[in-house]
């Protein structure tokens, strides 16, 4: 039986390949957009900027930018399950993956509900992929602020899967 | 709305500016505002191409410029958005939404709207969402 691999190999090669990927997307760091991993489990945090404003009467987060953190998260989501195996197998490796960049999902449509006012502070997400098939693939999103119970909005979007070799 | 008060109404929006829009046409619950394609909005860095979510949000800008221009109306936010996403908006070119509020309740708008880059005949997306009305009070 083959020794199991050391720990901290196993979070060094997940989160590079984590960083590999968020790293590529400019306009989730456009957004200043960042991912907490435990596990398979991600978590987005978008930390609050004044840019991000869209009322600056109330003041609120633009409605834009709730919908663009969602469809991150969404598709980070998407493409992390759909790496995962290959990670874990060793079939994928982070150098292989940052040297030819994997190919996203690409949005067919998604829809937002803005539950409530995104207040100035920070933000959080986290997305289920409730079917994922060989070509489309069905996600949730739900994000909040303060209250994990308490969302400020929630997204459901339907992808179109990029065609793996060896996947 | 004379062109300095119209950018007026973006520069008042932070995140609006940060994304470079401009409000080209505003008035009677119709509204077109465009942005540049900006290497920073790339959502797949293999193909160029911008991210739906800043897409989502020139749409969502559009719609609710279009509600704020419908006669009687005082404030307005997103209820709900749905885009549907036509196919990838050519890298390089400029982006042009244009939205129209079609129908009010009392409390409710509704809101279509289309974007396209510089080829006009073929939409890169679509959207039809549902925005509150905040109606000025009736005497």
């Amino acid at each position: 039986m083959k020794a199991p691999e050391p720990v901290q190999q196993v979070k060094h090669r997940r989160d590079s390949a984590l960083a590999t990927l968020v790293g590529a997307v400019p306009y989730a760091g456009f957004l200043g957009i960042q991912f907490e991993r435990h596990g398979d489990e991600l978590t987005a945090v978008l930390p609050y900027s004044e840019k991000l404003i869209g009322n600056p009467i109330l003041p609120a987060i633009h409605g834009g930018v709730i919908a663009s953190f969602l469809e991150v998260t969404a598709i980070i989501e998407l493409s992390w399950a759909m790496l995962w195996d290959e990670l874990e197998t060793g079939r994928l490796t982070p150098e292989a993956m940052a040297d030819n960049l994997p190919r996203l999902p690409k949005t067919i449509d998604f829809t937002v509900d803005y539950l409530r006012t995104g207040l100035p502070r920070d933000a959080y997400a986290r997305a289920r992929v409730n079917r994922s098939g060989r070509r489309y693939a069905s996600v949730h999103v739900e994000a909040w602020q303060d209250n994990r119970a308490r969302l400020f909005a929630q997204a459901t979007g339907h992808f179109l899967m990029p065609q793996r070799k060896n996947g | 709305m004379p062109e300095n008060d119209a950018q007026d109404f973006i520069n008042a929006l932070p995140f609006a500016r940060a994304l470079g829009m401009r409000l080209d046409q505003i008035g009677e619950g119709h509204a077109q505002i465009s942005m540049d394609w900006d290497a920073r909005f790339v959502g797949d860095p293999a193909t160029g191409v911008i991210h739906g979510g800043a897409v989502s949000a020139l749409m969502d800008t559009c719609g609710g410029a279009a509600v704020l221009s419908y006669p009687g109306a005082l404030g307005t936010a997103t209820i709900d958005l749905r885009i549907d996403y036509m196919r990838a908006a050519t890298p390089g070119q400029r982006i042009t939404a244009r939205a129209e509020c079609y129908h009010v309740t009392r409390r409710v708008a509704f809101v279509r709207a289309t974007a396209h880059d510089e080829d006009s005949a073929n939409p890169v997306a679509t959207a039809t969402g549902a925005f509150t009305f905040d109606r000025k009070e009736q005497p």
